[in-house]
């Protein structure tokens, strides 16, 4: 294993391709990022972004069809791609546990409610079946299913939609895992039920020091739970660092793009600011910043440049953005927050 | 655009439409199974619906899923029958079944702009049936209409022959926008347009709704999750809850001094950009909403109601204004806020904002 790293999760390069008809698609494209320990790290992007494919790629749920052609990913301290997919699957659950957007799909159907929740602790802790189902009662109660005892012989039908999210939490807190990846765990939900289960996701993580990364599309769900976001476009990582700094005071077009065209709450518009044109293809995706063709500010070596992330000079946080000309960015917003 | 009805002079106090009493229910599952659970057979989605509609206004419908509020919106489209009640439109009360002069007057655009449009028909074909059935516009102006409806709504000519699935989700929206208005309806009634589209489009389909409404002086009724887009685009709000409508006032009076208990808890329970919810205090409303199948007795809230009393589980509260009749604090006039609670209008609950239940039960 080696020493022990600051990161639980430290992602290098990521590569992630998807055979299609069409071509080959470059579904994740040299994505590279860090979650600390007991950190909680959102990535945010539209349909398309390859935010769940990198999720899935970290967790070694590919599709069949997509496979990570090249780069690191590090679960505390151990390349997952060195890995045998047997030694994969005795990490999933002890170290790394999955929350997905739809809990009817990934709950099992025919079985037990309670038992689902005591199958982590008994095939990964080596519990007996008594203690694994003592374990699952305390989970239910832990992540607010109100009557354990009854609702451990229900079956996953006959929950809400809130209720199987709350087994899904319980079911990844099994087996106290280092790191939970949720994809947009609460979409589907309503906006009371959401509050609910980010509370409760947070308050959890943080008494038992997991820790998170968060796949949404929602950019003030982030803002709930995250302490930093990346923000991911055309596969790419275009921006990242601390949540509110981010969305507030973003220095990528197209975070200041996403920011303008959503309708804020707390803020009302004139009106909203659409992002023209659609998202690249990913088969043969634009040449430099796969954001200029949609980009106001694009000059001519955005055409050309590739863009890496880098840091953005002066500023602490692991701020970084991939914008050749992110001061464009910055004037656009400091001429939004002038006007009354 | 000639093509669209002007607005008309009427401006009085008589509403374009209104909602009486109106009641929806679907029988569910067998008697013995229904007897068995204690649970009533008939799922009342819609339970005694009070609203008004004025003519150039945009009213937006909120709600948890399961408030009704969709069954409302087809209903008042004329697509859900109704067990009780009367829906008038312009002074006048529609028959059960509606005539097709009166059901041109209210069009709908539905959620999902994938299944809503015909896959066989091309726009084209889909307009001109439209336009033929109705009658719309004289046969040889069918062409030259069509191509003005989707410049109406930001496509061009060459899309008529365009198919659904040659169009992304939000064109197709647009495509939906466009032949509900072909039959120059007075009401335009969206249901959660554009929840199935990425940000980014979300705010061209917003916009778009925005602009139509302006330039056609069109009637909107607005059904959304989305609180944001709700405040971005109304005028007024109608908060739905288990079939009832428990609070309805102007969006910012709604927004600034919320009077109804699950309205502030609602509006709590918004994610903002500008905090976490890493300060470790309860949910704004704990608790799933109860089934449709066994509404509380009393308040149909109290079971979640953080300010919840023993007169809540006898007394039924009805929709009202507030009887001391002082101006809101939006600066609209008292009897434009409505609010179904006891304590609605009580001085303890004057400026209180959103509301936390710091009792959490459920987490």
């Amino acid at each position: 294993m080696g020493t022990v790293s600051a990161s639980i999760l430290e992602v290098r390069d990521l590569h992630v391709r998807i055979a299609s008809r069409r071509g080959i698609v470059r579904a994740v494209d040299g994505v590279s990022f860090d979650v600390p320990r007991g950190g909680a790290l959102g990535l945010v992007g539209e349909s398309g972004s390859g935010k769940s494919m990198t999720l899935r790629a970290i967790l070694g749920v590919l599709p069949a069809e997509a496979r990570v052609t090249s780069g690191e990913i590090r679960l505390d301290g151990v390349d997952l791609r060195q890995l045998r997919g047997s030694d994969i699957n005795r990490l999933r659950g002890p170290k790394m546990a999955m929350i997905f957007q739809e809990p009817m799909s990934a709950l099992n159907p025919v079985m037990r409610v309670g038992w689902q929740i005591a199958e982590g602790p008994q095939v990964h802790l080596g519990l007996s079946r008594g203690r694994a189902s003592e374990r699952a009662l305390d989970l239910m109660r832990r992540v607010g299913i109100p009557d354990p005892e009854r609702r451990f012989r229900a079956y996953p039908h006959e929950f809400s939609g809130g209720m199987r999210q709350r087994v899904m939490i319980a079911i990844a807190l099994s087996c106290d895992p280092e790191i939970i990846l949720c994809d947009e765990p609460t979409t589907a939900l309503d906006v009371t039920i959401q509050d609910q289960i980010l509370r409760l996701l947070t308050r959890l993580c943080r008494e038992s020091g997991t820790s998170l990364v968060f796949v949404t599309h929602d950019l003030p769900v982030v803002a709930q739970v995250c302490h930093d976001v990346a923000v991911m476009y055309g596969g790419q990582l275009v921006e990242r660092g601390e949540v509110r700094e981010v969305l507030l005071d973003p220095r990528h077009p197209y975070t200041l793009g996403l920011v303008r065209s959503a309708p804020d709450f707390e803020y009302v518009r004139e009106s909203l600011v659409p992002i023209p044109g659609s998202p690249p293809s990913l088969i043969s995706p634009p040449s430099g910043c796969r954001f200029h063709p949609r980009c106001a500010f694009a000059e001519d070596d955005c055409r050309t440049s590739q863009t890496p992330l880098r840091p953005l000079p002066g500023v602490s946080g692991g701020r970084s953005t991939a914008c050749l000309h992110y001061e464009r960015t910055l004037e656009a917003v400091e001429a939004d927050r002038a006007r009354p | 655009m000639n093509a669209m009805n002007p607005v008309t002079a009427s401006t009085g106090a008589e509403p374009l439409l209104s909602a009486r009493e109106v009641s929806v229910s679907f029988p569910v599952g067998s008697r013995a199974a229904a007897r068995i659970r204690g649970e009533e057979r008939l799922l009342r989605a819609v339970d005694g619906v009070d609203l008004e509609m004025r003519r150039g206004e945009a009213l937006a419908l909120v709600g948890e899923s399961g408030s009704g509020k969709s069954t409302l919106a087809l209903a008042l489209a004329g697509l859900q029958r109704t067990d009780r009640g009367e829906i008038r439109f312009d002074g006048r009360v529609l028959p059960a079944s509606r005539s097709r002069a009166d059901r041109r007057r209210i069009q709908m655009v539905f959620q999902d702009p994938y299944s809503s449009l015909n896959p066989r028909l091309t726009v084209g074909g889909m307009l001109r049936e439209l336009l033929r059935v109705h009658h719309v516009v004289p046969a040889n102006r069918v062409a030259a209409f069509s191509a003005e409806l989707l410049a109406l709504v930001g496509l061009g000519e060459a899309d008529l022959s365009s198919y659904p699935r040659q169009f992304s989700g939000g064109q197709r929206q647009r495509v939906a926008i466009a032949r509900a208005l072909a039959l120059r309806p007075d009401i335009l009634v969206a249901d959660e347009p554009v929840s199935a589209l990425d940000v980014s489009v979300q705010a061209t389909i917003l916009n778009l709704l925005r602009n139509l409404r302006d330039d056609l002086g069109l009637t909107l009724l607005l059904i959304s999750h989305n609180l944001a887009v709700v405040r971005h685009l109304c005028d007024r709000v109608a908060v739905m809850y288990l079939g009832r409508i428990v609070e309805v006032a102007p969006t910012e009076q709604i927004f600034s001094a919320p009077r109804h208990p699950y309205t502030r808890g609602l509006l709590a329970a918004i994610p903002r950009m500008t905090e976490g919810v890493a300060d470790g205090s309860g949910p704004a409303i704990a608790g799933d909403p109860p089934s449709p199948l066994r509404i509380p007795a009393g308040c149909r809230f109290r079971t979640r109601c953080p300010i919840a009393q023993p007169r809540c589980e006898t007394e039924d509260p009805v929709l009202a204004a507030d009887a001391g009749g002082a101006a809101g604090a939006g600066g609209g006039s008292a009897a434009e806020h409505l609010a179904a609670c006891h304590f609605a209008f009580a001085p303890t609950a004057e400026e209180a904002g959103p509301v936390r239940n710091e009792n959490e039960q459920n987490a």
